[in-house]
């Protein structure tokens, strides 16, 4: 038998051709994250109840078999796909499953009725669901940017919707929903998706353009005016968004990734001087204009003052979340052992709060340091790979995660006038997570297509 | 486009730094004050979930927290109403005195000194166990000075002369805790009420925080003040007219047992303490002066703030008086203010050869694994004056009881040392009744304080040495016949 025989006789179907070292390591870190959803819900369940009881599956179940669903997937279609995306994406959602289950085992022992873990489970479920959807029918990293013009009349329907008659929903003073009787649902979350895609899409033709600059005023050269069309468009729809839909942070989080996206594209720092100032303006425009903006502001600077405490919409929750933290300390107050129903929103605003009460400072940097890992884990795509498009979708995506977190987490510990935005995968709330499961689909789908893994495939075929 | 990347790796960076730095300024460094915040109820939750160390006297509980199959945990629980000025109480509505306040970091399991056990309270899931107080009181003592007072409104304290330990720390009429710490609201609220509208004030504390005039026991501070100064001997003779007219005034110092003061043209200072005479002493202050007298006193511990670690009120000797002001501050009228503790101090002081003891009720605090967290030994508070002059006061004050106006205090085949007082409040007043004094006088195992307000119920009738004396007799005897 000849050396050639041997090779043709171990003809292997594709899937397993490739030694998938990615997802081996995937496979390590996904049994930890499933172990540690199990150990949070256990621990709960001993703290609160005292006992182990039989639900314990119903909670634990279908997360872990979701989580592991997408990671065949990964196997069979994107085998070369980033290897701690997914793991990281596991720890945060079931951290956060976790922690309104605690909240809802508190509400349950109040005789409340309004509970968030099972509805959250099934989000979470559908989210990965739609997640490996976007890894089975993305084919490449190149797909999406077939359909940049369709995405931006995606995201501006999906941004303006809440304004329509009829669907329109408004709850705690923002209409960011839209509602068919008791489902509702923030298209906002979404919309960044789309627009990011747009905005990829849009800026790798219109770069070289845009980096011309034009005549030099005050020492300063400035951008072209028509090419100053696109920023004051954004512009104009972020403070659109502040005044019709009464949300200070999408507005925030719209223009901030913009610019950011912008200035990758052209490499001209003068497109970030303009976009700080014009939502500096804007924002203090904002604060003379809206009432509630104004209020924001206040409760932010003085939120101990006891008129801002006791005034409707003023300082009252971000007092309590600065209370919930506090009572953390160190080391927290172990899961379950906390307080954190005092605070209102507790499970999906100030969820972020209870989870800083619950496990201390210690796990705050965990879980700060989880997110940090995975927008590096983003950021490291765009760097590496070779497509600019994909350049600019990897670091709109990961950015968008920073920048929300950044606004919601800055919010809660006074670093920002607190606002509307979820915490990505851990709050309650299906569009979130479906939003933010897509953004871990696609970044797993373009990781893929990147570095030695492409040239591996390549090779082999 | 990867220099693009790299700047905005770095702002994403300073972003999540921005967040470590905000969280770690909340949950560690600005934790404490948060926690004390009024409208975070988060500590009084968790105060709850803690069992309340005791606080013991000899081994046993005065105060503890039993099981209560409430939402609050535990009852505390509290045995005995003599102690209610060393305990105070602990009220979920009324919030915390006495040492349930001052020693409630360590009660709670919260003081610094649990950390590992807090540690390991984390890792078991259960709360930690606050810590047990012991403390230095006889019950003896303490009951001695309880029973002794009866009725009466008034306080003891009595002090280890060479430890600084307090002995027994009463206040009278006290009042029973456990009114306050039930866990209905409505009836500790209204027992509050009660005891806040009380004419006797039973919530005040007459051992520690309350101000009396101390009448003739100041006697004590002017002649230490004035044999400290090395001009006066026990023996050095003052005029002693029947009727001293204040300089500047039109009023007249008298001796109040009148004729006892010897009747001669001059006394002794030892005979005037001895007697207790006014006409004397008020010339001695004049001679000493403002300053001197005032050194003395802030020896003693006048006007500093103490804890033992119940907070003491200092007492005051007032700044810039005339000659007539001062002639009557040195027999403790016109503005002299004293704590009884303060009272017991100087005595303590005279009777361990002029050093003062820091006085102190910790004997020891024991973690719930009976790990001790906090064994204070015995301080100095400062030498308040030299042996030799202690020696020389001691006698006089032997002298009072033995042959002199403070008899009752007297104790059969013991030396005792001492002075009464007989405090005037102005016209139509009650009197103030003190005692003050040590025994044994040559090796001195108890220093004691009693003061009678009120002129304990009859006015100006009662005297220092008629009702204040036999109560420090009791007492003392109760120390020493361990």
């Amino acid at each position: 038998m000849s050396f050639t025989n041997l090779t043709e006789s171990i003809q292997l179907p594709r899937i397993i051709r490739v030694i998938p070292r990615n997802r081996n390591i995937e496979a390590w870190l996904l049994t930890f994250a499933i172990g540690l959803f199990a150990f949070e819900l256990a621990q709960i369940q001993l703290s609160v109840l005292k006992i182990l009881r039989g639900d314990f599956w119903l909670y634990f179940l279908p997360f872990a078999a979701a989580s592991i669903a997408i990671h065949i997937v990964l196997r069979i279609r994107a085998s070369e796909a980033d290897s701690l995306i997914l793991p990281i994406g596991v720890v945060l959602n079931g951290l956060g499953i976790a922690e309104i289950y605690r909240l809802d085992l508190h509400t349950v022992a109040v005789n409340g009725t309004e509970l968030f873990a099972g509805r959250q489970i099934l989000w979470t479920c559908l989210a990965i669901a739609v997640a490996a959807l976007v890894v089975i029918f993305v084919p490449s990293h190149l797909f999406l940017r077939r359909y940049v013009y369709v995405s931006m009349f995606i995201g501006v329907a999906l941004l303006l919707s809440p304004l329509l008659p009829f669907i329109g929903r408004t709850i705690n003073g923002a209409r960011l929903w839209i509602g068919i009787g008791p489902l509702t649902f923030q298209p906002g979350e979404l919309a960044k998706i789309a627009l990011i895609v747009f905005f990829a899409g849009y800026l790798v033709t219109r770069r070289d353009s845009l980096a011309i600059v034009g005549r030099k005023i005050l020492g300063v050269r400035l951008p072209r005016a028509r090419e100053l069309g696109p920023i004051i468009t954004i512009w104009v729809a972020s403070l659109m968004v502040l005044v019709l839909q009464r949300d200070l942070g999408t507005s925030l989080l719209y223009f901030g990734l913009f610019i950011v996206m912008i200035y990758v594209a052209t490499g001209r720092a003068i497109y970030v001087v303009v976009g700080l100032t014009m939502s500096i303006s804007g924002a203090l425009v904002a604060s003379r204009v809206a009432d509630y903006v104004a209020n924001r502001f206040n409760a932010w600077l003085n939120p101990f003052d006891q008129a801002n405490y006791d005034a409707i919409g003023g300082s009252y929750q971000l007092v309590q979340g600065i209370f919930g933290l506090s009572h953390g300390n160190l080391l927290g107050t172990g899961l379950g052992g906390g307080l954190p129903h005092l605070v209102p929103l507790a499970e999906s605003d100030f969820i972020i709060a209870a989870l800083g009460e619950e496990l201390g400072l210690i796990g705050m940097f965990a879980i700060l340091g989880l997110y940090l890992l995975l927008v590096s884990r983003g950021m490291r795509i765009a760097f590496n790979h070779n497509d600019d498009f994909s350049k600019l979708l990897a670091v709109g995506l990961s950015f968008v995660i920073a920048l929300q977190l950044f606004i919601v987490i800055g919010g809660v510990t006074r670093v920002l006038p607190l606002t509307g935005l979820t915490t990505p995968l851990l709050a309650a709330g299906g569009s979130s997570l479906i939003a933010n499961w897509i953004i871990i689909g696609v970044l797993l789908r373009i990781s893929d297509s990147m570095g030695s893994g492409a040239r591996n495939f390549g090779a082999v075929n | 486009m990867n220099k693009e990347l790299r700047r905005v790796s770095i702002v994403i960076f300073m972003m999540f730094l921005t967040l470590f730095v905000a969280t770690t300024s909340i949950q560690v460094l600005s934790a404490e004050t948060l926690s004390q915040d009024q409208r975070n109820v988060r500590s009084i939750y968790d105060s709850y979930k803690t069992q309340r160390g005791s606080i013991l006297v000899d081994g046993q509980p005065i105060a503890f927290s039993q099981p209560s199959d409430d939402l609050y945990h535990y009852l505390r629980t509290y045995t005995d109403p003599m102690y209610s000025g060393v305990t105070g109480f602990f009220s979920n509505y009324q919030g915390a005195t006495g040492l349930e306040s001052a020693m409630n970091s360590y009660l709670t399991g919260q003081n610094s000194a649990q950390f590992f056990e807090q540690i390991s309270a984390l890792f078991s899931g259960n709360p930690v166990t606050g810590a047990s107080v012991e403390l230095t009181i006889d019950p003896a003592a303490q009951k001695a000075a309880w029973d002794a007072l009866g009725n009466l409104t008034g306080a003891v304290v009595a002090l280890d002369p060479k430890t600084g330990n307090i002995l027994a720390l009463v206040s009278k009429p006290g009042f029973d805790a456990n009114l306050l710490a039930v866990h209905s609201g409505v009836e500790s609220t209204n027992s509050y009420n009660k005891l806040l509208n009380a004419k006797t004030e039973p919530l005040k504390n007459r051992a520690t925080t309350e101000l009396f005039a101390p009448g003739s026991v100041f006697k004590i501070l002017v002649a230490t003040a004035a044999i400290e100064s090395g001009k006066y001997t026990a023996e050095s003779t003052l005029p002693n007219p029947v009727k001293f007219k204040l300089p500047g005034t039109n009023t007249f110092v008298q001796n109040s047992g009148e004729g006892k003061c010897g009747g001669k043209a001059t006394v002794s200072i030892a005979d005037a303490l001895r007697f207790s005479c006014n006409v004397p002493i008020a010339q001695l202050g004049i001679l000493l002066g403002e300053d001197v007298i005032r050194a003395q006193a802030e020896k003693f511990g006048f006007g500093k703030k103490l804890s033992i670690p119940l907070s003491i009120t200092p007492s005051v000797y007032p700044e810039g008086m005339d000659e007539a002001q001062l002639g009557l501050s040195a027999f403790g009228q016109f503005d002299d203010r004293m704590t009884v503790m303060q009272v017991a101090m100087m005595s303590a002081a005279v009777a361990n050869n002029g050093l003062l003891m820091k006085p102190n009720l910790i004997e020891n605090v024991l973690s719930s694994n009976l790990a001790a967290l906090n064994t204070p030994s015995p301080s100095q508070f400062g030498q308040t004056m030299s042996p030799e002059t202690a020696a020389s006061v001691r006698d006089m004050m032997i002298g009072a009881v033995a042959r002199g106006v403070s008899s009752n205090a007297s104790i059969k085949g013991i030396s005792v040392a001492g002075k009464t007082g007989t405090a005037q409040n102005g016209d139509g007043e009650p009197y103030t009744l003190w005692f003050t004094g040590f025994a044994p006088a040559d090796n001195p195992q108890v220093a004691v304080a009693v003061v009678v307000a009120n002129g304990g119920g009859i006015g100006q009738a009662g005297r220092g040495n008629s009702l204040a004396a036999p109560i420090a007799k009791k007492v003392m005897e109760a120390v020493l016949r361990k």
